[in-house]
């Protein structure tokens, strides 16, 4: 690279570090434009920021390398992030992993001779009603063929600008809308309603309506905007957690697309609500694609006075949104470690206590809400918590917003009253012959037919929203445990242990069992484990192991017929192949069994 | 403020913002740990300090003590659980303690002995890691790297960034040593970065194998035994 | 009754734990009281002539003969122990495991070394006599099933003493902390 080349790159850095005000808390966003202006982050842009926000290259480096989706080397001018979830396996991904291969004539994992095209594999990027998917530069294409593979390869060789690719588009695929995904109000309405009441009172209402998170955790959402009200600050902050990265959930998406001006309304109330100056959305990088289409709904609702200096023409309440792009960690929607990453940070999880209503973003009082959450908030705001209560059973009110994948006719995003039962749902999305249905996602569980008559709700089976259908066809270990449980490999922030550790031990222990040498011992051992599991610092440690524990427990005849019987011990020592290569090196030709 | 802690069915007074971890210690009653060491912020890594804390398991190095909390150290489940985390990191890297500066005084070998682990339920993993001499004082043996944090959260100066960092995430996390400031690292830092370092994973260079076996830290006694025969307040 | 047989090898280890058997000094008397050695580097006994009640293994796994040697072992011992650290972990052995395949220790063993000083035609030894090397030295229990495991480099001799004394009489023993070590 000529001199010239160096200093215009070196502006260019400095251009985007100075857009953010040089700020160290910024630091997500940095790394963020520059990966996206170079394609990767170099030595010596890293070096530019550290000077640029006083850190140093080594903390710069300890964020950056945190991030799935940041790169310390060249990526390629075109970057393909091919989903590997399950249902995307399910659906075909592998031969469109091969046909990416053959055609950008280099592997998954690195970038063309050329640097044009860089091959990456990623975990679920909210696309399971449309895969096989993958996003290129923060377009996403789904429903990938080989065919539309070929021509994709063939234009991003001819250089075709990204927006021109040929390829289809993300569709929203809502089957079944219902309260909270009709519109019958615009925001203007629903935060003049609120902001003509006391903050309290509208505490007061969401508490009446017993609206819990929807995130999974379910804690009352009144009583959470209640403590952090409740603690003396200067500033507090209303976080939505729009990280949805459980595999097979995509209702989010479908939110933030159709109804981002109802979250955005949630999110207003519930500054209001706890008297807070900012709402932050926390939207994970795989959504970098709405990223145009939310700022303009926010320029509009600052046009109509919605947000800002007095917004909703109410004084002294001054409250703003903005959006925080993640960097491709699943971890990171744990609320903590959301808060961490938005402050610039690997996305950990922290210790509890404090909690984030005490000290959460910037060490201020802080809550993080689901983005169904604040949007029920809305519709609560809007018709009332007695409308509200009427939805849904006595203990889970109102509607949960349900995605639904894998094998059945008609995936996509349904909204249904708390109370509706597994087989009901089965059969309204067209599913037959099923042999399983992984409930809330690979930390969730896979309950088998038996239990398709339990209800979906938080006292019966409780759900952050993703159902994944398994049908008859499918090897349940091979094709949906082993998948899930790399994916809580690649995805552990790798600070607690058993978190690190405990999921590689599971891992070779169920592909022990695939290749038929597991022993009556082996599953002991896993179920012993689980207590390890259960000491893990956040939700997402502790629930790593499900998909083999649940499967134990719901489907243990797969695994007993896989096992050794009348033995306690297989060695799955292999002596030929272990003499290989020093038989090579010597050009001897081993004995019968090696020796 | 003060309060009132139960810890193993007895009772004892502590000042408010003590950690439970710090109010055992203080009693004489010791819960294992690798990641917590005095004078760093504590952050709960190894979760070998796991607690029945009013019920719930909760690390002890954390967890700030409030009134009439009720503590419970040690029972089979949580002493297998400590047992367990112990194997875990003893296959997770190549801890071969013959061939180690540490061995005798580290904390994780000593916690080994204490649960008498005679061979790890898990297989060893014998995963390529690198030997690094990451500055003319210091070697960092990423092999015996337990990733407890301590040398990332370790503050000599208070107000001044520290001297390594995390890198990765995941089973590929390791720690990195801030070489931009390599210039104001010296012999005494690398020697307390050593005896910060639970293990043989940060080593200064030149030492090692001084104390002959038999003097060591941990040959004549268990580790924890110089908190337990701590005169009870 | 018969007194228990007792066979001992080394694998892929150092004769350090056979050493520490040799460190029960006087001890050894009052061992041969209670037990009978078959094969044994300590009676230079070559081959196991008959079915023993105790085998004791020194070293893991490195080459093909360990491996022939070990089920040897485990088909004829009742009771199988693992002693020291390279039986259970591979020991100072593994310690290639993590760093270079085995052509790279080749290389570097014959070829590369500044101390090879008299092969010029680049000769890597290769005899139908040796042993094939493995691609790894591995633990004694992921060949076999181990019922017991002595720890130590090399295990202290009280401890050994312990562990055979304690077998024989059917006694639970006490690991005492002072023998228990993994050097």
């Amino acid at each position: 690279m000529d001199t010239k080349t160096i200093k215009s790159e070196s502006a260019a850095i400095t251009a985007i570090i100075a857009g953010h005000n040089n700020n160290s808390t910024d630091l997500m966003d940095i790394l963020i434009d520059v990966q996206e202006r170079f394609r990767f982050i170099s030595e010596e842009a890293v070096g530019i920021i550290a000077k640029a926000i006083s850190s140093s290259i080594s903390e710069v480096e300890q964020t950056l390398s945190f991030y799935h989706f940041l790169s310390r080397t060249p990526t390629g001018k075109y970057t393909v992030y091919l989903n590997n979830s399950a249902v995307a396996e399910m659906m075909g991904r592998d031969e469109i992993a091969q046909t990416f291969e053959e055609e950008a004539e280099c592997e998954f994992g690195t970038v063309s001779e050329d640097g044009n095209i860089g091959l990456f594999h990623t975990s679920c990027i909210g696309m399971n009603d449309q895969e096989p998917s993958a996003i290129i530069n923060q377009r996403v294409f789904t429903s990938l063929s080989r065919k539309g593979v070929i021509e994709l390869v063939h234009a991003m060789k001819n250089g075709v600008e990204i927006d021109d690719l040929p390829g289809t588009g993300v569709r929203s695929n809502i089957i079944r809308p219902g309260p909270i995904l009709t519109m019958e109000a615009q925001p203007a309405e629903i935060l003049k309603k609120t902001v003509s009441r006391k903050p309290e009172d509208v505490i007061a209402e969401v508490r009446a309506a017993n609206l819990r998170g929807r995130g999974g955790a379910g804690f009352l959402t009144a009583m959470k905007w209640q403590l952090c009200r409740a603690v003396k600050a200067e500033r507090r902050y209303i976080f939505c957690n729009a990280d949805e990265g459980e595999p097979g959930t995509f209702k989010d998406r479908v939110i933030l697309t159709e109804r981002p001006e109802l979250l955005f309304a949630g999110m207003v109330i519930a500054g209001y609500a706890i008297g807070a100056a900012e709402g932050i959305l926390y939207l994970r990088y795989e959504y970098k694609y709405m990223a145009e289409h939310l700022e303009d709904v926010l320029r509009q609702m600052r046009e109509d006075g919605l947000l800002g200096k007095s917004a909703v023409a109410k004084q002294d309440f001054d409250f703003d949104i903005r959006i925080q792009f993640g960097g491709g960690s699943y971890v990171c929607g744990e609320e903590s470690a959301l808060l961490e990453s938005a402050e610039g940070k690997r996305g950990e999880p922290r210790d509890r206590p404090p909690f984030p209503v005490e000290k959460g973003y910037l060490q201020q009082p802080t809550v993080v809400n689901n983005v169904e959450t604040l949007c029920a908030v809305a519709k609560i705001m809007l018709k009332g918590s007695n409308w509200y209560r009427a939805l849904g059973t006595v203990e889970s009110t109102g509607t949960k917003l349900l995605s639904i994948s894998g094998d059945c006719e008609r995936p996509g995003v349904y909204e249904v009253e708390w109370g509706f039962n597994v087989n009901d749902i089965l059969r309204m999305v067209g599913a037959e012959d099923v042999q399983a249905v992984q409930v809330s996602g690979p930390s969730g569980t896979c309950i088998a037919s038996s239990e398709f008559n339990r209800r979906l709700a938080y006292e019966d089976l409780s759900t952050g929203g993703s159902m994944i259908v398994i049908g008859n066809q499918r090897d349940l270990l091979k094709d949906i445990v082993l998948n899930f449980t790399d994916f809580f490999i690649s995805e552990s922030c790798g600070s607690c242990v058993p978190c690190r550790a405990m999921t590689i031990q599971y891992k070779k222990k169920l592909e022990k069992i695939l290749r038929g040498n597991g022993v009556a011992a082996d599953i002991d051992q896993m179920l012993s484990w689980e207590k390890v599991m259960l000491v893990n610092r956040c939700g997402l440690g502790q629930t790593a192991a499900n998909p083999i524990l649940s499967t134990i427990r719901n489907f243990r005849e797969l695994y007993n017929s896989r096992l050794r019987k009348h033995t306690d011990f297989v060695s799955e020592f292999d002596l030929s192949a272990a003499v290989r290569e020093s038989c090579k090196i010597t050009n001897r030709i081993p004995g019968p069994g090696g020796g | 403020m003060s309060i009132l802690i139960t810890i193993n069915g007895r009772e004892y007074g502590a000042e408010s913002g003590q950690s439970v971890l710090e109010i055992a210690t203080d009693n004489g009653i010791y819960i294992p740990t690798l990641c917590n060491y005095e004078g760093i912020k504590p952050q709960g890594c190894c979760r070998v300090c796991t607690c029945l804390i009013n019920g719930r398991k909760m690390t002890a190095c954390t967890t700030p003590a409030t009134d009439k909390m009720v503590v419970e150290t040690n029972n089979q489940d949580l002493e297998w659980i400590r047992s367990t985390i112990i194997e875990l990191l003893f296959v997770e890297g190549n801890h071969f303690c013959p061939a180690c500066e540490k061995s005798g005084s580290c904390e994780l070998q000593a916690l080994a002995y204490r649960y008498r682990m005679m061979a790890p339920q898990f297989p060893y993993s014998f995963s390529a890691r690198d030997v690094e001499p990451a500055h003319g004082t210091l070697l960092i043996d990423h092999n015996r790297c337990i990733l407890c944090k301590r040398c990332v959260r370790w503050r000599p100066e208070p107000e001044a960034p520290g001297w390594f960092v995390f890198v990765n995430r995941g089973h590929e996390t390791r720690i990195k040593f801030v070489h931009e400031r390599a210039a104001d690292f010296n012999k005494s830092l690398a020697q307390a970065a050593m005896n910060i370092c639970p293990v043989g994973a940060i080593i200064r260079r030149g030492k090692g194998y001084d104390v002959p076996i038999g003097r060591r830290k941990y040959d004549k006694l268990p580790i924890g035994s110089d908190i337990e025969t701590k005169e009870r307040s | 009754m018969n007194k228990p047989l007792i066979a001992t090898t080394s694998l892929a280890g150092c004769f350090g734990c056979h050493m520490s058997i040799m460190d029960l000094d006087d001890r050894i008397l009052q061992l041969i009281e209670l037990i009978e050695f078959n094969k044994s580097p300590i009676n230079d006994i070559k081959t196991l002539s008959k079915e023993c009640d105790i085998g004791i293994i020194e070293g893991g796994c490195a080459n093909s003969d360990n491996i022939r040697l070990l089920k040897e072992f485990r088909k004829n011992c009742r009771v199988l122990i693992a002693v020291g650290e390279c039986a259970i972990m591979g020991g100072l052995p593994a310690m290639r495991n993590n760093s270079a395949s085995i052509s790279e220790c080749l290389q570097e063993a014959y070829i590369d070394c500044v101390s090879v000083q008299a092969n010029d035609e680049g000769l890597i030894p290769n005899d139908e006599e040796l042993p094939m090397l493995l691609d790894q030295v591995y633990p004694c229990h992921e060949i076999v099933k181990i019922d017991y495991f002595i720890p130590g480099c090399a295990p202290r001799a009280d401890l050994i003493w312990d562990v055979l004394t304690a077998l024989i009489s059917g006694k639970k023993m006490e690991l005492s902390y002072e023998c228990f070590k993994f050097d």
